[in-house]
């Protein structure tokens, strides 16, 4: 069998095989299948803390957060109080995140001589680009009282200390709008009276709104669904509108509260100010990061040490 | 017999053609910003690029979110405040090489070369021209370059707190492998 194919067919036929558009599109599509991968949604809150309570966010791997935070006297206790200026609830706290989803924390407060610790867990992370929708953390907390026992009554070690388990479900709807659910279990060792419940279940609401890039709008409320009866100074649920104010470095909470403390036993089950009396309580959280561990892969970079 | 030298020879002369494109997804960009108070180097080593070499045309692709700061803050606020990564993932360079056609790309060696073309970030586009070199090493290609970039030329807004600390113009070092692509 002998078909006489023409030469310049297979030169033609070759070079088109050879020669195809060098478009610069062409090329920009052979790099078009590098599929973006779903990536972590990062920056849902500004801080380890929406208000009182805490966010989803922890602390990177390596890197210590201090935090200052005053909680004023109220209000509505005058000009002679200077609207409570005078006399502030502090605590002084540490976060560190051991790995960049455990993240440990100590604080003391001077109310009750407290000390506090607790440990995030990043349990689910929040991903872009059809991903995982949302993100969940648990939060174990701890607290121990540790004023001097008043004579003639009797605190042991156990008596001073309370629990808190919450897991938080927060998503950033998109990149101004971040909202967070918080279920929360408090523990009390020890309540005042035996009509108390040691445990206090509650849920917790808070969001924020970006209002520039550097600045946003939070609000957080706690409901308690077994609040403790007391009809002479009535326990209320907590509720707090914020401002969060980044500048590099640092972030300014300031806010505005119907509670003076800063822990979860006190905050989410002992809080007894009402806003419609003007019972609200001036604050801030004051946080600074410090990288304690430079992480892997810049060693050789030249950026400054420190 | 005519026809199989005819045949192997085009076909031969399409896999030369074929060797002439090269690609990388893993090219290094870093950028370096210094100022009196600090210096802040961040590293992104997930860059895509893709070089023809028989038309010149250089691409480079930069996901945003890739690139890495020692400072995790750093990183956030990279993200969140300046180049705001959500709204512009990526950056990209679309140009050519202008005297690539000079190069022997059998010849081991190193060329200077001038890449001219459009740069893409934070959702702007500018026309620049990136002097570097172009190195042939046992049949890829390495292209290097350094460059600096004007904030303020693709709407980089860095406010007056952090004026200080970020630098108005920051030096950009590309350092991209290219090995050559097969089919």
């Amino acid at each position: 069998m002998n078909i006489r194919i023409p030469k310049f067919l297979f030169l033609f036929g070759g070079l088109l095989c050879a020669f195809p558009s060098f478009a610069q599109d062409d090329l920009t599509a052979l790099l078009g299948d590098t599929k973006e991968k779903p990536s972590n949604v990062s920056a849902t809150f500004k801080t380890t803390r929406i208000v009182n309570g805490h966010s989803i966010e922890g602390v990177a791997k390596g890197v210590m957060d201090i935090k200052i935070s005053h909680r004023f006297g109220r209000l509505n206790q005058g000009a002679v109080d200077l609207f409570g200026l005078d006399n502030a609830y502090i605590r002084i706290g540490a976060d560190y995140g051991l790995t960049d989803n455990i993240t440990i924390g100590m604080g003391r407060s001077n109310v009750d001589k407290e000390f506090d610790g607790y440990a995030k867990i990043k349990l689910l992370k929040q991903k872009d680009q059809g991903g995982t929708p949302l993100a969940i953390s648990y939060v174990a907390a701890m607290s121990l009282k540790a004023f001097r026992t008043p004579v003639g009554e009797s605190f042991v070690l156990a008596d001073r200390m309370c629990y808190a388990h919450q897991l938080l479900l927060a998503k950033k709807v998109n990149t101004s709008l971040s909202v967070q659910l918080t279920p929360t279990l408090v523990h009390y060792n020890l309540v005042d009276y035996s009509s108390y419940s040691n445990n206090l279940i509650a849920m917790g609401f808070g969001a924020r709104m970006k209002v520039s890039s550097r600045a946003s709008i939070n609000a957080e409320y706690y409901y308690v669904l077994n609040k403790w009866d007391n009809a002479q100074t009535p326990f209320t649920n907590n509720f707090s509108l914020g401002m969060d104010i980044e500048t590099g470095g640092h972030v300014f909470q300031f806010m505005l509260t119907n509670t003076q403390a800063m822990t979860e036993r006190n905050f989410i089950g002992q809080t007894t100010g009402q806003w419609g009396k003007g019972d609200i309580h001036f604050g801030f959280n004051l946080g600074r990061v410090f990288t304690i561990k430079q992480p892997k892969g810049f060693e050789g970079s030249r950026n400054s040490t420190y | 017999m005519k026809k199989i030298i005819l045949l192997a020879a085009t076909f031969g002369l399409q896999q030369a053609v074929q060797a002439q494109k090269y690609m990388t997804r893993s090219a290094q960009v870093s950028f370096f910003s210094s100022t009196a108070v600090e210096n802040i180097e961040a590293i992104n080593n997930e860059v895509a690029s893709v070089f023809d070499a028989a038309t010149g045309e250089l691409v480079f692709i930069v996901p945003i979110k890739s690139f890495k700061f020692d400072r995790a803050l750093m990183q956030e606020h990279f993200n969140e405040n300046y180049l705001e990564s959500d709204q512009f993932p990526k950056a990209d360079f679309k140009g050519k090489i202008e005297n690539a056609a000079a190069i022997n790309y059998t010849k081991e060696g190193t060329t200077s070369v001038k890449a001219v073309g459009a740069l893409t970030m934070h959702g702007v586009t500018q026309q620049v021209a990136v002097p570097g070199t172009l190195t042939v090493k046992n049949g890829n290609l390495i292209f290097k370059a350094v460059f600096k970039v004007k904030n303020k030329d693709y709407k980089i807004v860095i406010p007056s707190i952090a004026a200080k600390k970020v630098a108005e113009v920051v030096e950009v070092t590309i350092n991209s492998p290219l090995a050559p692509l097969k089919k």
